[in-house]
């Protein structure tokens, strides 16, 4: 008998008390909890999500379109970042004129390569207030995991009010689980000695995050 | 210590040991203050709480009742997406089977992220003998490796040493395991967290092997969830071309709705915090992202048997947040280490002597480690009722009963005269010589009133089988304990 017919027998067996007509549905789940907890107007909930990031020692910029390539440049030479990370589906235009050399991720970019890069920039799948989360799902404009890993820096986009929902509940219907997922609260953190918080042990030990306004609500 | 909890003392004795060290105590009471402290304020922000936690009890319930079917769709979702699944009833067949696995990627070095399920089967010792080394990358796992020391807490495993102890092992030892601490370390966090930083991003750039646990598993999809926060998780799962996950098979839930209910409770109940830095979720494996191969080893090991006890399977919900150790009034004093299992605190005292059998002296006296204050009851963000089952374990020790061993019903024996009673006694005797453990017990007595045996299971059986225990608060359970064990002539060995 291989193993696992043995555990499976064993957890059937284990189960003796639960009734035949029970379903695997059974008993159900009351699911009386909030979806989401107060009530927030979306520019509210943009307000929420730069709050709760900046809590959790996030740099939280806002920008227009018209503005953002101007405020990548700053943010970029203010870290003295030469050169630069990017996905294959970033938007070209909000790196123009950064004065910066840009690194194309490849599948053959080996994780040496990457440790040289200075900074990465990415945008974001969802973003949820009540918790100050980014959710990268590895979309054109987000890229391998690994590109948000390796680096330092991360500089991380995220269109509002589209992008933002409320709370965990809210985040999960819009990501797909086939999809490999990264959700990021603030950066990498240890409170491993004496309960010290210290930023950076592996991750970007820098994390910062432009609000884009979308160009309706920059209107 | 060499890095194994076999042959560890029985907790008394233990117990005893961990009390009379200052600084660990010193440690361990301005570290699970803090946290618990945090934590309170952290759970307040959500007025729903109840509602989640009751939720979160009833996925976990519904998912036990069902574990066969949620196993096997598990399996085939994790399968459907280019993953491996691969059974291990108990620990030396978990251990060959990654032993294999690592074997066949003709690696000799592994990278691991912080996993109680790899601890628990002792993997890094079966691949050491195999002439693998496995590199711990959390912090504080690296902090227990290098001083070859043991973890003592779920969440903070070095919780027991101070910034100037792991300077020490820094300096001493990292040099040994790969690229030395740098010259002058001194002993502030943010310089002992770069050292380690420095130290394992070697290892992170070139393995070619990950090793990890999960948080949790989704059924209907084959989703795997760890959740950290330092980012070396996401390196070990993202790095290297295999990754190998070794998980309990109570780690299941059916859907991947379900999340929603345990990224809300675990942050909070862990590190009080909103959401943790970072979660990864993977569904076997994707082109140009992440390990080309994935294995997931499905470990039962002594949970079958748990679940085979209808009151003592609620502890397999547990979702490891270590909420109940911080509360503990017998852990603050005790340290983890007295538990001789992985798995410390309230949680240990109740996971262990399942997962083992309590036929032996240190799992039997575990059921006693406790104040019975309930603590551990009103933090559990799954409702694992500790005390229920701290309650029917003790019956089990002294009375015998029906239980499942590997598989197999059969009837255990009472353990009048045996060992096991004797284990018993002490672990009382330990905690009646500890007054503060009981004076936090006997201040929560009277909301604890149904959890209060009628006929006191354990040391107490010979007193009180032929009378009713006394209501509470009446007369609290210190003060029956003062008048019916009459003098100290009980009293045994290893207690002082
Ligand atoms: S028993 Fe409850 S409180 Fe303790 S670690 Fe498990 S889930 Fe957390």
């Amino acid at each position: 008998m291989s193993s696992r017919d043995v555990v499976l027998g064993r957890v059937r067996r284990a189960l003796a008390d639960v009734p035949h007509g029970e379903g695997p549905d059974d008993p159900p789940v009351v699911r009386d909890y909030h979806r989401v907890h107060g009530s927030r107007t979306a520019a509210q909930d943009v307000d929420l999500l730069a709050e709760n990031l900046a809590d959790y020692r996030a740099l939280v910029h806002r920008s227009t379109a018209g503005e953002l390539p101007s405020l990548i440049r700053r943010l970029l030479a203010e870290r003295g970042a030469r050169t630069v990370l990017v996905p294959p589906g970033l938007d070209a235009s909000w790196t123009a004129g950064a004065g910066v050399t840009l690194v194309g991720d490849r599948a053959s970019s080996t994780p040496r390569e990457l440790d040289a890069v200075d900074s990465v920039l990415t945008g974001c799948a969802v973003a949820i207030a009540e918790t100050g989360t980014l959710v990268l799902d590895g979309g054109p404009d987000q890229g391998r995991r690994r590109i948000t890993l390796v680096p330092d820096h991360h500089l991380c986009v995220v269109r509002v009010p589209d992008q933002v929902v409320g709370s965990v509940p809210e985040a999960l219907p819009r990501l797909a689980p086939e999809r490999p997922l990264t959700w990021i609260s603030g950066p990498s953190a240890t409170s491993d000695i004496e309960l010290d918080r210290v930023e950076g042990v592996h991750g970007p030990r820098t994390l910062e995050v432009i609000l884009l306004a979308s160009s309706r609500a920059a209107d | 210590m060499s890095g194994t909890y076999l042959g560890m003392p029985d907790f008394p004795r233990a117990a005893a040991a961990a009390t009379r060290d200052t600084r660990l105590r010193a440690n361990l009471t301005h570290a699970t203050h803090t946290i618990r402290d945090k934590r309170a304020k952290a759970v307040a922000e959500l007025d729903d709480w109840a509602q989640l936690r009751a939720a979160g009890a009833a996925v976990k319930d519904r998912t036990l009742r069902h574990l066969d079917h949620y196993l096997e769709q598990l399996e085939a979702a994790v399968v459907a997406a280019g993953g491996q699944v691969h059974w291990a009833v108990d620990a030396d067949e978990a251990n060959r089977i990654v032993t294999r696995l690592v074997r066949e990627t003709g690696e000799r070095e592994v990278v691991k992220v912080k996993s109680m399920a790899t601890q628990e089967i002792g993997l890094n010792e079966a691949l050491a003998e195999a002439g693998i080394r496995a590199y711990e990358t959390d912090l504080a796992e690296l902090i227990v490796q290098l001083g070859d020391d043991l973890p003592s807490h779920l969440l903070v495993p070095a919780i027991h040493r101070n910034r100037s102890e792991i300077r020490d092992i820094f300096r001493r030892e990292m040099g040994s395991w790969g690229r030395p601490a740098p010259e002058g370390l001194s002993d502030s966090p943010a310089e002992l967290a770069e050292a380690a930083r420095l130290h394992l991003r070697e290892k992170f750039l070139s393995a070619k092997v990950g090793i990890s646990g999960a948080n949790f598993m989704v059924a209907e999809t084959g989703t795997l969830v760890v959740v950290e926060s330092e980012g070396n998780g996401r390196m070990c799962l993202t790095l290297p071309e295999t990754l190998i996950s070794v998980v309990g098979i109570e780690k299941v839930v059916p859907r991947w709705q379900d999340l929603e209910v345990f990224l809300q409770l675990l942050p909070r109940s862990s590190t009080a915090e909103r959401m943790n830095p970072y979660t990864s979720t993977w569904t076997g494996t994707t082109d140009g992202d992440g390990p080309r191969t994935f294995h997931l080893v499905l470990l039962d090991n002594g949970r079958t048997d748990t679940l085979a006890d209808t009151v003592g399977r609620q502890a397999l919900r547990c979702i490891r947040c270590s909420a109940c150790l911080n509360v503990c009034p017998v852990y603050e004093r005790a340290g983890g280490h007295a538990y001789g299992s992985p798995y410390p605190g309230p949680i240990g005292a109740i996971l262990t002597p399942q997962l083992r059998g309590i036929e032996g002296a240190l799992e039997a006296s575990l059921p006693y480690a406790s104040s019975l204050c309930g603590a551990c009851y009103e933090v559990c963000p799954v409702a694992i009722d500790i005390p229920e089952v701290l309650l029917h374990l003790r019956e089990r020790v002294v009375e015998g009963g029906p239980v499942t061993r590997r598989g197999a019903r059969t009837v255990l024996q009472p353990a009048k005269g045996h060992a096991a009673e004797r284990a018993a006694m002490r672990a009382a005797a330990w905690a009646f010589d500890h007054p503060g453990v009981l004076r936090a017990g006997a201040r929560l007595a009277a909301r604890t009133r149904r959890l209060h045996p009628r006929r006191l299971p354990g040391p107490g059986r010979a007193w009180s089988a032929t009378r009713e225990l006394p209501a509470v608060p009446a007369e609290s359970f210190r003060d029956w304990w003062q008048r019916t064990r009459g003098t100290s002539s009980e009293r045994q060995g290893g207690a002082k």
